[in-house]
């Protein structure tokens, strides 16, 4: 007759703490920074089809590092919780604040009583009417929530690109400043060398735009991304139009006239880096 | 079931496979959805209905349009009522018949489409759409049997042919692509009348909407339930437009300029054939008469504008 073997509820929860940690630290991070006109979000993930950051409602969108198969469950779950919130109440009532905490009771549970914890980290962020109005959820694997003020840095290195931010942010910045320094950010190297070189197509950059009407998510691409990037570029914030090219409108690219049509799904695909130096400016506000 | 809950996001919520909204509430809560309700015994009491609606294609899209009137019994139940909807960018829904329910069922069906489009990140294609409507019909047929049938007419941008295309629906959840013109509700007898009359397949957006205009204005003549333009408290049809620019609703003040021009050149000419060069011949159907006719109503339309 065997006895089974005694595990303390300390070390239970530290060895799930330590797998999921494992998973998460694989990945490459994700920065999530506030800027005067919304919340950009930027990951370094080559894929234009598997995205880490996504749309979830009117004026809400999420962000996620760790598994893939574990956080688009987690994505198409909070797509449903909210249409289905908004279809029952009204779309106003649809808040992150709510759906953090559905988050984070299902990231708990899972936790706790499932022999596999989720390995992801995720943020959900909501644009309000004004930048004191906006809020950051970071959610971890155990399902503890924290609200963050200007910026977040999740996934594989966390702690030099959270120093970066620490040092560059600051309330009011624009678009163009707060994606240079989120990317500066990402390129930090984690054993100290010199900081990477990302390209714009190896960068998910994403918006919650605060001036626009309803949907307020756009995902940014070249050459649009590029100018944004370019420092003798005049380009600060996204354009208050979307492209004019028939078809889904997810992605600015900031091109003129439909020169791209026919890359309704995944936006901006065969571009080329630099083409955005082509052609001239546009207005932008601000 | 509940759509309010504490805890955890329940199964369905993390189930993968479906993109579509309504396959989630069936399975989640059922009794969210229009179709599913049961009715208790007995007859259903008088309930608002909504009419009229038209739409017709022009190169380069499609022009929907609806009056303002809702009917229960002999009563004007609203005079308001909005019966033309968005139902994505590139698509609009115009409904006919129980209009608690058809309002629903829109609701529905816009989410279903933006559902659809962030858990797959690409547009469904127009007929796409038209065929989840047609499943939403059908989930209705319980309740169409007890009086309380949506007739929807649905209308969009196919981006796939460049066009602009109508389907219409029967009770059953039939779908029937209409080609040209089309019309739903109880006016749409005296309103698909004017329209093939007036319809020319050239037309462009501007004459698209005066002819759906005008096509109101005739269901109206000889229709109560549907309302004409109420010139005391100027409440006007609805008209929409969908492009490949998207859907753009006409502003009030536009469509007002229209129907202020329909109703002066029918002063004396309730009918409209004489400033159309239908003169006491024309309307006896003389065919000899025709074909000049056709070239004077081009010329007089491009006139007014």
């Amino acid at each position: 007759m065997s006895m089974p073997f005694y595990v303390s509820p300390e070390q239970l929860m530290k060895d799930r703490a330590d797998y999921a940690r494992k998973g998460i630290s694989r990945g490459r991070s994700v920065v999530v920074v506030e800027y005067d006109g919304g919340i950009v979000f930027v990951a370094e993930n080559p894929s234009r089809a598997l995205h880490k950051i996504s749309e979830i409602y009117d004026r809400i969108a999420f962000a996620a590092v760790g598994k893939y198969n574990e956080f688009e469950n987690l994505r198409v779950a909070g797509v449903r919780y909210a249409d289905l919130r908004g279809y029952s109440y009204d779309r106003v009532d649809v808040t992150a604040r709510a759906l953090s905490n559905a988050y984070a009771q299902t990231l708990g549970t899972v936790f706790t009583t499932e022999p596999k914890p989720l390995e992801v980290e995720i943020v959900v962020a909501e644009v309000g009417v004004a930048s004191e109005n906006d809020q950051i959820y970071r959610l971890t694997y155990d399902g503890s929530v924290a609200e963050e003020r200007g910026y977040v840095v999740m996934g594989g290195t966390v702690e030099q690109p959270h120093q970066v931010l620490s040092e560059g942010w600051r309330p009011g910045m624009s678009l163009a400043e707060a994606l240079t320094l989120a990317v500066r950010a990402l390129s930090v190297d984690a054993g100290g060398g010199q900081p990477r070189e990302l390209s714009p197509d190896v960068l998910e950059v994403a918006v919650l735009d605060r001036k626009r009407p309803r949907r307020a998510f756009r995902r940014l691409a070249a050459p649009l991304l590029n100018r944004l990037l370019a420092t003798d570029d005049p380009t600060k914030d996204v354009p208050p139009a979307d492209d004019s090219r028939p078809g889904m409108h997810e992605t600015l690219t900031g091109e003129e006239g439909g020169t791209t049509a026919g890359t309704e799904a995944g936006g901006g695909s065969g571009s080329e880096p630099g083409e955005g130096h082509e052609g001239l400016p546009e207005e932008e506000p601000h | 079931m509940s759509f309010d809950f504490q805890g955890r996001l329940p199964a369905a919520f993390m189930t993968a496979g479906s993109s579509s909204f309504t396959e989630f509430l069936g399975r989640y809560s059922p009794d969210l959805l229009p179709g599913r309700r049961q009715l208790p015994e007995g007859t259903v009491p008088a309930t608002p209905h909504g009419t009229t609606i038209v739409a017709l294609t022009f190169p380069g899209g499609v022009v929907m349009a609806g009056d303002r009137r809702a009917t229960m019994g002999n009563y004007i139940a609203n005079r308001e009522i909005e019966k033309v909807f968005p139902a994505d960018e590139y698509s609009c829904v115009g409904i006919a018949g129980s209009a608690g329910l058809a309002v629903e069922m829109v609701r529905l069906f816009q989410v279903e489409l933006e559902h659809y489009e962030k858990i797959e990140g690409t547009l469904l294609s127009l007929d796409g759409k038209a065929n989840r409507l047609s499943m939403m019909i059908r989930g209705n047929l319980g309740l169409a049997m007890q009086g309380l049938a949506v007739v929807p007419l649905f209308a969009g941008y196919d981006l796939d042919r460049g066009e602009g295309r109508i389907f219409s629906y029967d009770v059953t959840g039939g779908r029937y692509e209409e080609h040209g013109h089309h019309s739903v509700g109880s006016g749409s007898l005296f309103a698909r009348g004017a329209l093939k009359k007036l319809y020319r397949p050239t037309h462009d957006v501007q004459d698209a909407v005066r002819v759906a205009v005008e096509a109101l204005y005739d269901a109206a003549d000889d229709d109560s339930a549907t309302g004409g333009p109420d010139v005391t408290r100027r409440i006007w049809p609805v008209v929409a437009a969908v492009t490949d620019e998207g859907y753009h609703r006409w502003e009030d003040e536009r469509i007002g300029q229209v129907v202020e021009q329909v109703l002066a050149d029918r002063q004396g000419d309730p009918g409209g054939a004489l400033r159309r060069g239908l003169g006491a011949e024309g309307n006896r159907g003389d065919n000899a008469e025709r074909r000049p006719k056709g070239t004077e109503c081009t010329e007089g339309t491009e006139a007014q504008r």
